[in-house]
């Protein structure tokens, strides 16, 4: 499983960041930058958190 | 209190939302992710598809950029959408009466029945006395309000907001952008203090005079004059302020009107458990509406903000759905705000013993990180401009981290910061 962005919705709100560090950092210029995409298994809920999480809808799971 | 679970001997086959917004939008998508196929019925005052409010005071007001034309609005769904989840739309009419006996609630003259009831009804703006009628005035909470502030902000308003809260700050700042006059009255003497604290709102509203708007606290507003259409501001201190568009932005009430007499505990909203339960059979609250306690600040709260009506959508349904295997929702609570070219975005409680400011300088800058003390715990943070920082303490509040590792944790941020700039002058 795979985490997507699609960076022309996000606007790095960073509450992807608070719920799944181990993925997402928004860094000083407010852009987010993906750490790592692939999924283990017991990552997932917290992946699933911060894309339910997401304002702008920007975040997936390709399974 | 009853036991949740009592006359609900099955399991619920009939889920009804009442309020067709974030929380309620959140909430009919849980009950279909958790595996609900039972009966959708969701309940909207407006004639609108659920729609996202934080644009309607950004960049929903923004100028036609070319080629695009103005900002479409921004709903969440299409209609296609909603009917494919199978949930049965009932949206113009509001929800006048909730009868919690016999499990209806009342909408127009149709009674509407339900075996589990997630109320998200949200919160409507708070009015000034004496302004009905009068053209060019307007609260900020609807799409067709934000469409109407649009059209005077096209024609070339002269704007003056009420209230230097962040939805009437964002006005201004949007006015500004488009080159026109924008004035901020505010009673109180320093702006922003409920949502984070004397000594950073202060800081914070010191960003509109620099970007040219004029703000004016300490002094309430007498009358809002003009013949049919607004024509000026009248100040307590005697000033007249010209105005062609007035925003007033003082607050919200929660949505409770259509609930008296039902039975519910309404104060500051729809009283709850930490699991977002009424202590009435089947019945759930969510959303700006919600008045729950938050296992994770151990404080009762009543959230108005995007990220909190969103995840307790999403929560009430399905504790209502399942009660038996409720589970507590808690958050540590979390908004922004978007003003001239700032984003300010705040983590957690203000109500703190200590603010200290551990990096930038809000005097002449535009980039800083403060920080909230509550006895030895970390318990919020204020950024502005600083994306980069906020989620970390976000997540050290949630793990109830203390201050002492949080200043730690600032010098590092501070000395990394160091480091990159250094290598950056090579
Ligand atoms: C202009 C604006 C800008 C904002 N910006 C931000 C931001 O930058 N960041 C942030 O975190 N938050 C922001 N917010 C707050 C955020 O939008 C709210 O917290 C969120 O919309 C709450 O969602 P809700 O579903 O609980 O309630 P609401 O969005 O208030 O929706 C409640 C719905 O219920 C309907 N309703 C009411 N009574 C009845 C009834 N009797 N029967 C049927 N339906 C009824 C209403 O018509 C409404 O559609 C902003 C809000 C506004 C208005
Ligand atoms: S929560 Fe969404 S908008 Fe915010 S940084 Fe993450 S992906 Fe971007």
């Amino acid at each position: 499983m795979k985490c997507v962005v699609d960076y022309g919705k996000c606007t790095g709100l960073g509450i992807c960041e608070s719920l799944a560090p181990d993925f997402f950092e928004v860094n000083d210029d407010g852009d987010l930058e993906l750490l790592k995409e692939d999924i283990a298994p017991d990552e997932l809920q917290a992946v699933e958190e911060a894309v339910a999480g997401c304002p702008t809808e920007a975040l997936s799971i390709e399974r | 209190m009853v036991d949740s679970t009592s006359r609900l001997p099955t399991q619920p086959r009939r889920l009804v939302v009442v309020g067709a917004s974030l929380a309620g939008l959140r909430a009919v998508e849980a009950a279909r992710k958790a595996g609900f196929d039972g009966e959708i019925v969701l309940v909207g005052a407006e004639p609108h598809l659920p729609y996202d409010r934080p644009p309607l005071s950004k960049a929903f007001l923004d100028r036609a950029v070319a080629g695009e034309g103005l900002a479409p609005p921004p709903y969440f769904r299409t209609a296609e959408t909603m009917c494919e989840l199978g949930v049965e739309l009932r949206l113009g009419v509001p929800a006048s009466g909730l009868d919690t006996d016999r499990r209806v609630v009342l909408v127009g003259d149709e009674e509407v029945a339900y075996d589990a009831l997630v109320i998200a009804t949200g919160a409507q703006p708070r009015m000034l006395p004496g302004v009905e009628g009068l053209a060019g005035v307007h609260a900020l909470r609807t799409l067709d309000d934000s469409i109407a502030v649009r059209e005077a902000l096209e024609a070339g308003a002269r704007t003056v907001v009420v209230g230097a809260g962040f939805i009437g700050s964002e006005v201004a700042a949007t006015a500004r952008k488009r080159g026109l006059e924008a004035t901020i009255v505010e009673a109180l003497p320093t702006p922003l203090v409920r949502a984070t604290g004397r000594e950073m709102g202060a800081a914070i509203a010191a960003l509109h005079e620099r970007n040219g708007t004029t703000l004016r606290c300490g002094t309430g507003v007498r009358a809002i004059e003009g013949d049919g259409r607004v024509e000026r501001v009248v100040l307590e201190d005697g000033t007249t302020i010209p105005a062609d568009l007035v925003v007033v932005g003082i607050g919200v009430v929660p949505s409770v009107g259509w609930l008296a007499g039902s039975g519910l505990t309404l104060d500051n909203g729809i009283v709850c458990d930490e699991n977002l339960w009424t202590g009435v059979p089947g019945v759930y609250a969510a959303g700006d509406v919600a008045n729950w306690v938050n296992p994770l600040l151990g404080e009762r709260q009543r959230m108005e903000n995007w990220t909190a009506a969103a995840e307790q959508g999403a929560a009430a349904a399905r504790n209502a759905l399942d009660p038996e295997h409720a589970r507590p929702y808690g958050t540590v609570p979390y908004f922004w705000s978007d003003w001239y070219d700032v984003r300010i975005q705040f983590v957690g409680s203000p109500d703190a013993d200590e603010v200290l400011l551990v990096d930038g300088d809000p005097d002449g800058g535009s980039r800083w990180v403060a920080l909230y003390r509550r006895s030895d715990r970390l318990i919020g943070a204020l950024t502005v401009n600083g994306q980069g920082e906020i989620m970390k303490y976000r997540g050290q509040i949630m793990k109830r981290g203390s201050w002492a590792d949080a200043l730690v944790f600032a010098e590092k941020r501070r000395e990394l910061a160091r480091q990159k700039a250094a290598a950056a002058a090579g």
